[in-house]
């Protein structure tokens, strides 16, 4: 099985971020990145098909040299290969797509597996205009997936449940947490991710679809609700908890 | 709430990007494996043996070592890394990473034949042996060259009569690297389980590391192969492991400073007394800037210590500084921590209590705070003050 993993470098969620002097991008400084939570569950479930059926994963990023710490990060995983689409710009989704199709027409893989979103910019967009460039069926947001020769079952989240669809290869996926749980490199692969070689492709320029405008933080703290002891406020935080947060 | 480790000062830039990596791994593994079962592996003092293979497969034994010999050949800035995660977890889990890495793996590696190497190193790594490190007697410790255990040489053997106490592993152990006199001179042996004359009887009662296994060792006329002889005399034999270890304990305690610091923080912001966060108090503020200034100084000099480890450079005196001043701000980021989450400080609900409990033993052992004192109070003066 050709596998292709996208990946994507994006700042840990833990991380505080602070608006740059330009108004429109994240000040880097004291930033740190990780490879986007969603596309490691990808790459997870790559490595997974892998074992399962033979093949190889290749790691693809388009980003600039930095994110290269991400692929490596892939191959400690244990990919077999790591591709980098260089860039120094700024780019929008469509960028990243056109360029991640530009790549895998070189390859022809028999899945491309992305994360659903990137915790950066969330826009969630990847996946569905990859599937256009490449007329490929692209299904996202999924939280199961089964393969058995040509034939691809997905379960996906929808809005208050879940739906199945059935598909066939060659595809796209876009990972949604629940997929699987991803593995941590173990020390020797770190090591040995170390000397590993990195392919590096210059990017195919395309006119912006998307500027961006202005970012901002949001200011106002989410309003809390305070309730009491009685039993009707308990009734009401389980309620809460369960409809609104859907924790329980 | 999602662990916050402190980088105030921006280290992360100064470590290796595999560095970081490596932390990740542990990070991520001590959260999946290690956090969820230690409460009651402390409580019920049973030591979970599932662990080990687990700690075996991630790469956590024979850090340093080469790979030839099954070690991961990664630095001692990784090395150090590795155990501030796995103290982050538990001082015991990191005390059975010190005792094998630096303990066992690092003198095997440094005084054994190639035959021993090859013999006993690939099964360390692998967690197909365990090992244990001999110094400690119940007459002599933080005087160790007094020791009364000692090996008289035959045609073909060594036989060794004496007794260790406070062995981390022992119990456990299928190889112990001990120390005992032979003709007045400190040398180190390989004692392998089963042995005649040798047993290992577990130690128990310990309000402290209790999800660590501690153990007597008894040697009644056991007979040594000469193979098994250490290439190393005197009392630098054992102190050149300690040294190891003692580094690596100057970097897991951070862990541990940082486990309690970061439950101190998320309590006081949700903790709500007259009306506000606690958090919220002059003395809480206090509380907290003491312990995130003493943590910060500690990274610093972990880290500085571990480069000059990496260049081979850093002195026994370094590592004795840092041993000493990271246990005790560990130990006092607790009693802060302890504080700060009232009566909750004290059950096992939160991880103060047995950290607090875990670092009373590692400020003992590896030479005590005080013996360390004594180091540095020579290093300044010229003047020993141990006798
Ligand atoms: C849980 C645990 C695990 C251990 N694991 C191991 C192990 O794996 N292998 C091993 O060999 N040992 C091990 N030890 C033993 C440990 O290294 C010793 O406990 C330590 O060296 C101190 O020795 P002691 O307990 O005999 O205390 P003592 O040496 O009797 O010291 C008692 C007190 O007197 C102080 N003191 C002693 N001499 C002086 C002096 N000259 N000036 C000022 N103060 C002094 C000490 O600092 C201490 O406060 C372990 C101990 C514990 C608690």
């Amino acid at each position: 099985m050709n596998i292709l993993v996208c990946i994507s470098r994006v700042p840990d969620t833990a991380s505080r971020v602070i608006v740059g002097s330009d108004g429109k991008t994240i000040d880097p400084q004291g930033i740190k990145y990780i490879v986007n939570p969603y596309d490691e569950i990808a790459l997870e479930e790559g490595l997974r098909l892998r074992e399962k059926n033979g093949g190889t994963v290749t790691a693809l990023t388009v980003g600039g040299e930095s994110s290269k710490e991400q692929l490596r990060t892939a191959l400690a995983m244990g990919v077999d290969s790591a591709v980098i689409v260089k860039t120094d710009s700024s780019f929008d989704s469509f960028f990243v797509a056109n360029n991640i199709s530009e790549y895998a027409k070189s390859i022809n893989p028999d899945i491309i597996l992305l994360g659903k979103q990137s915790v950066d910019f969330d826009s969630l967009q990847v996946p569905s205009i990859l599937g256009e460039l490449l007329g490929l069926p692209s299904v996202s947001v999924v939280t199961k997936l089964a393969i058995e020769g040509n034939t691809v079952t997905a379960e996906r989240e929808i809005e208050g449940g879940k739906e199945v669809v059935e598909t066939s290869l060659p595809c796209i996926i876009s990972a949604q947490k629940g997929l699987n749980d991803p593995r941590y490199p173990k020390l020797p692969d770190i090591m040995k991710a170390k000397s590993k070689p990195i392919e590096e492709k210059d990017a195919v320029n395309s006119d912006e679809r998307v500027t961006v405008m202005g970012i901002e933080i949001p200011l106002k703290k989410r309003a809390g609700i305070i309730l009491g002891g009685e039993d009707k406020d308990i009734d009401e935080v389980v309620r809460l908890l369960h409809e609104e947060s859907k924790v329980i | 709430m999602p662990y916050k480790p402190i980088d105030f000062f921006g280290i992360d830039e100064l470590y290796h990007p595999e560095e970081l990596l490596i932390r990740q791994s542990v990070r991520s593994f001590v959260d999946t494996e290690v956090i969820p079962i230690i409460e009651d592996s402390f409580e019920k003092a049973d030591f979970h043996f599932d662990l080990i293979p687990k700690m075996a497969e991630l790469g956590l034994f024979g850090i340093t070592i080469p790979e030839e010999y099954g070690g991961i050949g990664a630095n001692y800035t990784s090395y150090g890394l590795a155990m501030q995660e796995l103290e982050r977890g538990d001082s015991g889990i990191r005390s059975f990473a010190s005792v094998q890495n630096s303990l066992v793996m690092y003198p095997i590696n440094k005084y054994g034949s190639e035959e021993i190497k090859k013999r006993w190193l690939p099964k360390l790594a692998k967690g197909e042996a365990i090992g244990c490190f001999g110094l400690t007697e119940p007459d002599h410790g933080s005087n160790p060259g007094g020791m009364i255990t000692n090996a008289v040489e035959t045609a073909d053997s060594y036989i060794l009569n004496g007794a260790k106490m406070w062995i981390t592993n022992g119990t456990i152990a299928d190889i112990a690297v001990v120390w005992a006199k032979l003709n007045g001179e400190v040398c180190g042996f390989l004692v392998e389980k089963g042995m005649k004359g040798f047993t290992a009887p577990e130690m128990t009662g310990k309000h402290s590391l209790r999800a660590s296994i501690t153990s007597e060792l008894v040697f009644q006329d056991v007979e040594i192969p000469k193979i098994n002889k250490l290439n190393i005399k005197g009392l630098k034999g054992p102190l050149s492991c300690l040294t190891q270890a003692r580094y690596g304990i100057a970097y897991g305690v951070i862990g541990a400073a940082m486990a309690v610091y970061d439950s101190a923080l998320d309590y006081s912001l949700s903790r709500i007394q007259f009306g506000r966060p606690i958090a919220g108090f002059q003395l809480t503020q206090e509380k907290l800037v003491n312990m995130f200034t003493e943590i910060s100084k500690a990274q610093l000099v972990a880290y500085r210590l571990g480069r000059l480890k990496d260049d081979d450079r850093a002195t026994s005196h370094q590592v004795s500084f840092a041993k000493r001043n990271n246990v005790e701000i560990a130990l006092n980021c607790c009693r802060i921590a302890r504080e700060i989450h009232g009566a909750n400080g004290i059950v096992n609900e939160y991880n103060v209590m047995r950290h607090a409990a875990n670092l009373e033993s590692v400020k003992t052992y590896e030479g005590t705070h005080e013996i360390h004192t004594l180091i540095l109070g020579e290093h300044l003066t010229g003047i020993p003050a141990y006798q």
